[in-house]
Order: structure tokens, then C-alpha cells, then sequence
């Protein structure tokens, strides 16, 4: 018997449409793979999208050099598991120029090593549709994006210039030296992402589960201390707490929380009762409260 | 929602696997409540975390209109640039949740983009929640929502009468609002209307019973929502899908992806593939989950077929017995959705289910006036116009009426030059069966025509403002052509203007008719076999990019003319410039009229540099070493 779809089902449907669309009508695509729940769930239904193939793009992942390197070798183990190849761009300049969270702030760090270094990325490689893991119920202004995102040859966002997405006729066209960024997540919520994962059985990175980590408290935001570089006030002594992560991202940028969640059900029902949104453990977006609006225009993912 | 225990997570979880969504629409004029309301909606379903409580909060001190307490309408509204203006511009997705149902929330404004932004809201969603303010009433632009929602797809409405604690809670007002509404909804076809008096504001039925309104009987609004049964049952149509892409992984592999548009599919079906009408059966249901037994409406499934048949990417996969009509010239509704206006004409792509296919807009029938309903003569949809049109594609799809199947029967026109998606429109119904109209094929034909010619033929299109010197060139040239033993031909548009296309002005749409026409002529001409020279001014790309598709490539030469305007304006030959300063003639080219230069002409004469003679020896140059002079059927 065939039975309606389910709230879960209608949004994997909905998302292999749109990574189907994009292959057949974009000539050269790539998923940026950030590595988070959200990249996992992304990749998850690209795989379904093309089965039996293999999903008909590379993963591109835009190492700042500062993130988690539970992280880095979670990336690495998925790509060689999948068969997927997967494209590390570093922007060599910012790292010549020692560009860096601590001495250049969070703003500079986050612009030339992670949106500069995307655009770089996208020009080198002549990419003309991206599929990123954004939702719309992230942040107020994301609940405008298109599914389908339309940037300049600057790669520039123009909030004017977006085209209308009716029914489910998405139009990936461009021209050349133009792009597309595609969001197959748009209609997720934080919390069917983590119901997928849960039923689909997905591997996330580990930080993702409560475990002691070694923390240093600033701002108010717990920072771990993933490895040597990290500078230290005198009276700055890393402590080890029982802690996990809602969203990955650079280390000295992602806040830690105190928590007992070390499987998936405990994670969720944590989440159910949060007492925070879970953007409010990136540093960047405390700046201001239409500060991402400005990044997206910029290019910031 | 309360936090389960931890053991009933999993119940929990198995609870959340069952529950469905509802996707609505939202939409009201500037002050109506429509955020207010949203942003209640959120914030009962307590899944408004607190932090974004805690924003909020400074956020109302800051720019609310509410004084200390919460405006909910800052909820909802995102853009930096929309929030100081004190609007919303765009559609906005919100999400929501509660024990029963899941919701997605597609928040459309009321201001003059309304009819862009509605139709791009009611195409993704289930249900529309109308917003009246109970002071004002049914307004005009209930009306145009209204009709907007329910022409691209939408069955269920819920009229939200707002502001009731502006109006003393009276019965009678509410009453009133209603009668009204369901008088004019009669109009519209089978909408099913649920009507709630309420307050945004006060909270008053929109999730919790209001206690100032005893008489009202009915649900609270998230009640309804939670529990209204929408939509059509697609899954009793028969089988349709789309073609998305052809999975090809292997040579022993070959399926078709895509989604079902409607109906139900097993293997051993006997299937129909259009509009080819190749026949086969489906032999496999393959998805990452394993082969399926069964696959229906919305599933994204990859289907192998039993017979190695021809199918790709735009045909539609369909039940053997009972599949969908093709065509290629349909008759449309159509959104016109761009800042520069749809004359007849033009050519765009059409897009519909994967399909990607060139069009042109026959035959504007009439527009139509969203607040009044009243259908009106038009030449040309400006944005936000809706009206109903003929199309003619470049080839023949398969299709469904809209009302039968919003998948099959729905497109959107892309310009061909921006990329830019400028129309939407609902297929009605096809103009013919394209099937039974034969092409006839003539035993002469253009090859033959030329080779006893001993010439290829060509279009040699000269673009230029009036005064530019294309009459010149064209005279010259065709001179050249005939000492040449060519066949040539001019058509010239002042002789042109006066037989032929005697019955056309020079507004926008009048050009774009005039242009199309001597596109069609000179491609009889070439058909003929003849060199056909056209000095038109042609003033737009998108009229010379038809004429170009027209063509076979290779045989459309654009010649850019170019002299700057103030040289033409000072030569005035025909005293025209004198007398359209003078305001005596209106849309003149270069004056009040706009002029595209060619952006990648095959030739570019700059008649400030070079003589006529010299520009008929770079003509003449050009058309040698494309190989246009020597003998050759083409
Ligand atoms: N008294 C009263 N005022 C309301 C009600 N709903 C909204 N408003 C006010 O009407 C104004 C416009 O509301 P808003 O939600 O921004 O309208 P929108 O333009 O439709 O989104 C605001 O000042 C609201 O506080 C209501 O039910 N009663």
C-alpha cells in the first residue's frame, strides 16, 4: 500500500528533487562540505538522490586551518568510506599573512579565511552551483533565501536581483562566470535535522556528544583548547569540563556547552528543551542583529 | 512541548515520525496584523527559544511600535533594509510546530510586489490565511488576494478577522465581514472558506478560546490549522512523472530519477513514455532504501524501464492506458513578473517539470484587472499583470490542464539573455492537437533553391539608429551583391512600414510586431535560396536574438551601424530628429526611445571611421571569408 508522506519523508523528497535539478542542469556543481550535522544530512541525501551512482560532484571543504581537528579527520574518514573526492582549500594568503581569530578578531579571520577563501575556491575551480546546508529557520534573515541563490561574477548577493521560485520550477541558469548557490535544506528545522540523523543512523563528529574537554571560559562562551595555539591570559588555566558542541566551526569560535548528552536521544531531548537557539554558540553572529544580512551581500556562506 | 522522559524518547520519536505538515500562506495588506500574527503563532507553539527572546526583546525597545511590551511583528520580519522601512518585501518561511502538526509558514506582504510574492507563496502552499482588519472590512485587496491564491492552486482559505478588539468584539461586524466575503468568494470557484473572528494582539482565538467572543462557536485558528484536511487526493490520478535526470552509472544500468506527480506505480506497470509514446513497463522502483513495491505522489523515486527505449530528461513517464496530452501550442494563463513589460512576440524558455524549451507568446487574449476581476484589451503584461495568453512552443510537451495537476501544468518563462526568471504561468488547455498538423515537407527545398543559385543564403541584418547610414550601406552592398551574379533582396523599413506592416505603430509592442514579422519574411526569403539584406532600426535585442533563433546558425549576420546619435541628429535626412525634439513625433529612437546596441554583432561599422564604400568592402570581406560568395547548396 502507499501511504501520504510523512513530515520527514516529504522533506527528503523535496531536497533529492533539488539536488537532481542541479546536477541535470548545472555544468559543473560541488557540495561545500562543512563537516556539521547539516553537511552530514546533506551529503546523506545526495547519496540517495543518484543511487546507485555516486553523487556526480566533489566536496569542497574551506579549512580556515582553525577548525576542531576531530573535525578534520571526520572529513577525511568520510570522504575515503564514500568514494567521494573531496577538494581542501586553504586561502594561502591570509595563512602567509598570519591572519589569524585571536590577533585579527573574529570578523577578519572569518572573512579572509573562510569568504575569500570561498570565493577563491569557486573561481579556481570554475564551479557554477554550490550546494550549501543552510535553513532557513537558522537566523531571521536566512527565512527569505531562495532554495536557489543567485550570485554575480563577484559572487555578490543582490537581495533585488533573486528570482521567484514557483511550484517546484527552480531556474539554475547562469551565465558565464556567474553562480548559483543551492540550499537542498531550506525547509529543515534544527530539530529534523537531528530526527533524520537519528533515524537515518548517520555518522557526526564526535564533538557533537558530551565528553570531557579541556575549556577555558571567555565572554561568557566556553572555548576549548583544541591544540597548542591557542594563547593563554596568566591567570588562564584549562579546565576540563563535561561539554558537547550544537554547531562546529573554528574552535576559538564556537562556544561549548555543559552537557550530559553522549548519544543521539539525549542530544535531542537536551535540544526540545534548550534554553538557548543554537546560533547562539557562534561568536560571529553576536556582532550585530542584521550583521548577516551584510555577509551574505559579501559572500559569507 | 513538554520534554519527554527519557524512555518515552523514542515513543516520542516514533510520534514525530507520523505527523504531517501543513504548508500556508499568509497574506493581508501593510497593518492588517499578518506579522503580528505570525510571530504569535511562533511564539504560542513555544518554539521561540530564549535567546531570540531575549533579541526580541531589546529589538521592541529599540524600533517596536508596542511600547514595553513584545511586538511580535519583530518576529518575523528579517531583512536590515525592509526592517527601517517598516516592511516586509519579500516571502518569509517560518516554521512552527505543535503536538499535532507541523507547519511551514510562508509570510507574503502586502505591498505593489504582492502579486509576485502571493503567487510565489500560494504555488508552494496548502492553505491561505486571509487577514481583514474588522474596522476596514473586505477591501480590494482581499479581493485580489483572494483571486491570486486561488488561481495558482490554492482550495482552502481561512479568513482571519482581525482586530476584533477594535470593533468591541461585536458579533455583528464579524457577521457582516463574512457575508460579504462569501459573496464575492462565490466568483472564484470551489474555495472552502473557514472564517475566525480574532485578535492578533490580544491573543483572542488564535490558539487559546477568547472570552470576549462567547458567541463565536468555531475553532480557535491553530486548531483548524492543526486539523483541516487539504488538498486533493493525487494518489488516485493516474501515474505521472518527470523525468529529472537519466542515472547512468554503469553499462548495466539504466534508470530514470524523479518525482511522481500523481497516481500510484508498481513494478510490472505498463507505462507510456511522452511525448514520444514509446511503450514499455516499469521493470524496477529503485531508491537507497532498496527497491520498492509501491511509489506515489511526492516520492522521488528512479524507475527502470523493461525495454531499452529512448527517454530523457523533460519526458514524462505515464500510465500506459491513460496517459497526458502533448502539445505545443497551448492556451495560458500567465504572471508577468519582470520590470520590463511581455509584448507578444518575444521569445523566452519555457520551463515546465524538467522541460526546457523555447516559446513565444503568440497572442495576448486579454489581461486581467486583480481587484475588480474584469478582463481588459492589453498589448503587453507589465509586472504584476496577470493575463490570458496563447504560447507557441518550439516543440511538443507533455502537459496537464493546471487545475488537473499543478506539476504538469505549470512553467515559468526565462528571459533568454538575463537568465532571469520574468513569468509564471497555469496551462489551460491545448490550442490543437499538434499531432494532427503534418509540416509539410516539400520535395524543393531551401538546399536545392540555393544550389541552382550557386550561392548560400543568408540574412544580413543591419541595426542602427534612423540616420545611421544603414539604407546607405544596404543600397550599396546589394549593388555589389547583384555585379556579383548574387540573388539578393532588400527589405527596408520605410517600404516595409508602408505595405506589410502598414496597420503598425511605434509603440514598444507595435516594434516588437514589426520586427517579428520581417524576421518571418526574411526567412522565407532565405528559404528561397536568397541573400536577404534588412536595414531595420530594430531597436531591441531581444526582437534580433528572435530573428537569430529563427535561422538555422551560420545565417543570421548582425551589422551594428554605428553612429553616434548626435552625428545622426546633426545628418537628419529626413528632418525626423528636428521634428521628435520638437515633440511632434512620439517613441523615436535615440529620443524618447531606447536603442540596445548589439552586444556581439558579427560586424561593427563604425560610420565615423569609414566611408559607405569602405563599409561594403568589410561587408563584402566578412561574407567571402565565411564562405558566403562561393557557389554551395549550403
Ligand atoms: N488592536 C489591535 N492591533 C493589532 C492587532 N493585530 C495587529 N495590530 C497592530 O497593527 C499594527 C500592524 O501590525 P503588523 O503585524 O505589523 O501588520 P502587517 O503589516 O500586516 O504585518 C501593529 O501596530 C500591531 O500591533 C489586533 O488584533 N488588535
Amino acid at each position: 500500500m502507499f501511504k501520504p508522506l510523512t513530515h520527514l519523508q516529504r522533506l527528503e523528497a523535496e531536497s533529492i528533487f533539488i539536488l537532481r535539478e542541479v546536477v541535470a542542469e548545472c555544468e559543473k556543481p560541488v557540495m561545500l562540505y562543512s563537516i556539521g550535522k547539516d553537511s552530514a544530512v546533506m551529503l546523506h541525501l545526495a547519496r540517495k538522490a543518484f543511487h546507485p551512482a555516486r553523487p556526480p560532484f566533489p566536496l569542497l571543504h574551506v579549512d580556515t586551518t582553525w577548525k576542531f581537528r576531530e573535525m578534520i579527520e571526520f572529513r577525511d574518514n568520510i570522504a575515503r568510506e564514500l568514494g567521494m573526492d573531496l577538494i581542501v582549500h586553504i586561502n594561502q594568503e591570509g595563512v602567509a599573512q598570519g591572519v589569524n581569530p585571536f590577533s585579527h578578531g573574529s570578523q577578519v579571520h572569518t572573512d579572509v579565511m573562510k569568504t575569500q577563501a570561498l570565493k577563491q575556491a569557486l573561481d579556481r575551480y570554475g564551479f557554477d552551483a554550490a550546494f550549501g546546508g543552510a535553513r532557513r529557520d537558522e537566523e531571521k534573515s536566512r527565512a527569505k533565501e531562495r532554495v536557489f541563490s543567485f550570485r554575480s561574477a563577484q559572487h555578490r548577493w543582490d537581495p533585488k536581483n533573486q528570482r521567484p521560485e514557483l511550484w517546484r520550477l527552480y531556474n539554475g541558469r547562469v551565465r558565464k562566470g556567474e553562480s548559483i548557490r543551492v540550499f537542498p535544506l531550506s525547509n529543515w528545522t534544527e530539530l529534523d535535522i537531528w530526527q533524520y540523523i537519528y533515524q537515518e543512523n548517520l555518522p557526526i563528529v564526535p564533538l557533537y556528544y558530551a565528553k570531557e574537554r579541556p575549556v577555558v571560559e571567555r565572554n561568557g562562551m566556553l572555548i576549548m583548547v583544541d591544540d597548542d595555539r591557542m594563547p593563554l591570559a596568566p591567570d588562564e588555566k584549562p579546565q576540563m569540563r563535561r561539554v558537547r558542541f550544537r554547531t562546529l566551526g573554528c574552535y576559538p569560535l564556537t562556544g561549548a556547552i555543559e552537557s550530559d548528552a553522549s548519544d543521539l536521544p539525549s542530544i535531542i531531548e537536551e535540544m526540545l528543551v534548550a534554553r538557548t537557539s543554537e546560533r547562539q554558540g557562534r561568536a560571529i553572529d553576536h556582532d550585530a542583529s542584521a550583521s548577516m544580512e551584510k555577509k551574505k551581500q559579501e559572500g559569507y556562506f | 512541548m513538554a520534554a519527554p522522559a527519557p524512555r518515552a524518547l523514542e515513543r516520542y520519536l516514533a510520534e514525530q515520525a507520523t505527523k504531517t505538515t501543513l504548508r500556508f500562506l499568509t497574506c493581508g495588506s501593510v497593518d492588517d496584523g499578518k506579522s503580528t500574527l505570525i510571530g504569535r503563532l511562533l511564539y504560542d507553539s513555544k518554539l521561540i527559544f530564549e535567546d531570540q527572546l531575549a533579541t526580541l526583546q531589546a529589538d521592541s525597545r529599540r524600533l517596536g511600535t508596542q511600547g514595553e511590551n513584545i511586538d511580535f511583528a519583530l518576529l518575523v520580519d528579517g531583512l536590515a533594509a525592509e526592517r527601517e522601512q517598516g516592511i516586509t518585501i519579500d516571502v518569509a518561511y517560518r516554521f512552527f510546530a505543535t503536538d499535532r502538526r507541523k507547519f511551514v509558514v510562508a509570510d507574503c506582504p502586502g505591498h505593489e510586489q504582492y502579486t509576485r510574492n502571493m503567487a510565489t507563496g500560494a504555488s508552494n502552499a496548502d492553505l491561505a490565511v486571509i487577514l481583514i482588519d474588522a474596522r476596514k472590512g473586505v477591501l480590494t485587496q482581499t479581493r485580489r488576494h483572494s483571486y491570486i491564491a486561488s488561481l495558482f492552486g490554492i482550495h482552502d482559505v481561512v479568513l482571519a478577522v482581525n482586530k476584533m478588539d477594535l470593533v468591541g468584539y461585536d458579533q455583528a461586524v464579524f457577521d457582516g465581514i463574512v457575508t460579504d466575503y462569501r459573496r464575492f468568494a462565490e466568483g472564484l470557484g470551489a474555495l472552502r472558506i473557514t472564517a475566525v473572528p480574532m485578535s492578533a494582539l490580544q491573543g483572542d482565538n488564535v490558539s487559546t478560546r477568547s472570552d470576549a467572543m462567547p458567541w463565536y462557536q468555531g475553532p480557535t485558528l491553530l486548531e483548524h490549522l492543526e486539523t483541516v484536511q487539504v488538498g486533493r487526493d493525487l494518489a488516485e490520478q493516474p501515474f505521472r512523472m518527470a523525468v529529472q535526470w537519466v542515472n547512468r552509472p554503469n553499462l548495466d544500468f539504466r534508470g530514470f530519477a524523479g518525482t511522481v506527480a500523481s497516481g500510484r506505480v508498481r513494478p510490472g506497470d505498463a507505462v507510456q513514455v511522452l511525448p514520444s509514446g514509446r511503450r514499455s513497463a516499469v521493470s524496477r522502483i529503485v531508491t537507497f532504501d532498496g527497491d520498492l513495491e509501491v511509489a506515489g505522489p511526492g516520492q522521488a523515486v528512479t524507475l527502470v524501464l523493461a525495454d531499452e527505449i529512448d527517454v530523457s530528461r523533460g519526458d514524462v513517464i505515464a500510465a500506459g492506458q491513460q496517459p497526458p496530452p502533448t502539445s505545443d501550442q497551448l492556451a495560458v494563463h500567465l504572471l508577468w513578473m519582470s520590470e520590463a513589460p511581455m509584448y507578444p512576440g518575444r521569445q523566452y524558455y519555457l520551463k515546465s517539470g524538467a522541460n526546457l524549451v523555447p516559446c513565444v507568446v503568440t497572442d495576448l487574449k486579454h489581461a486581467v484587472n486583480v481587484n475588480t476581476l474584469e478582463t481588459l484589451p492589453a498589448k503587453s503584461l507589465d509586472l504584476n499583470e496577470i493575463g490570458v495568453a496563447n504560447i507557441s512552443l518550439s516543440a511538443r510537451i507533455a502537459f496537464e490542464p493546471f487545475a488537473a495537476n499543478a506539476d504538469l501544468g505549470s512553467f515559468i518563462l526565462i528571459d533568454r539573455q538575463s537568465n532571469a526568471t520574468v513569468g509564471a504561468g497555469l496551462f489551460d488547455f491545448s490550442l490543437r492537437r499538434a499531432d494532427n498538423i503534418v509540416w509539410q515537407a516539400l520535395s524543393v527545398d531551401k538546399a536545392h533553391r540555393a544550389a541552382i543559385k550557386h550561392q548560400r543564403p543568408a540574412v544580413i541584418w543591419m541595426t542602427g539608429l534612423s540616420g545611421s547610414g544603414k539604407s546607405t550601406i544596404a543600397n550599396l552592398l546589394e549593388s555589389r551583391l547583384h555585379d556579383l551574379n548574387r540573388h539578393t533582396y532588400t527589405l527596408d523599413g520605410d517600404n516595409v512600414r508602408h505595405g506589410l506592416n502598414r496597420d503598425l505603430g511605434f509603440t514598444a509592442a507595435d516594434r516588437v510586431e514589426n520586427i517579428r514579422r520581417v524576421g518571418e519574411t526574411a526567412k522565407l526569403m532565405v528559404d528561397a535560396g536568397l541573400i536577404t539584406i534588412v536595414s531595420f532600426i530594430s531597436p531591441f535585442r531581444s526582437e534580433r536574438r528572435m530573428v537569430r533563433d529563427l535561422l538555422a546558425p551560420g545565417e543570421f549576420i548582425e551589422v551594428f551601424v554605428d553612429t553616434p546619435l548626435e552625428v545622426c541628429e546633426q545628418r537628419d535626412p529626413k528632418g525626423l530628429y528636428r521634428r521628435a525634439r520638437a515633440g511632434e513625433i512620439q517613441n523615436f529612437t535615440g529620443i524618447d526611445s531606447e536603442y540596445q546596441a548589439p552586444e556581439a554583432p558579427e560586424l561593427h561599422i563604425r560610420t565615423t571611421d569609414v566611408s559607405p564604400e569602405q563599409a561594403v568592402e568589410q561587408l563584402l570581406g566578412y561574407l567571402e571569408q565565411r564562405g558566403l560568395l562561393q557557389a554551395g547548396g549550403g
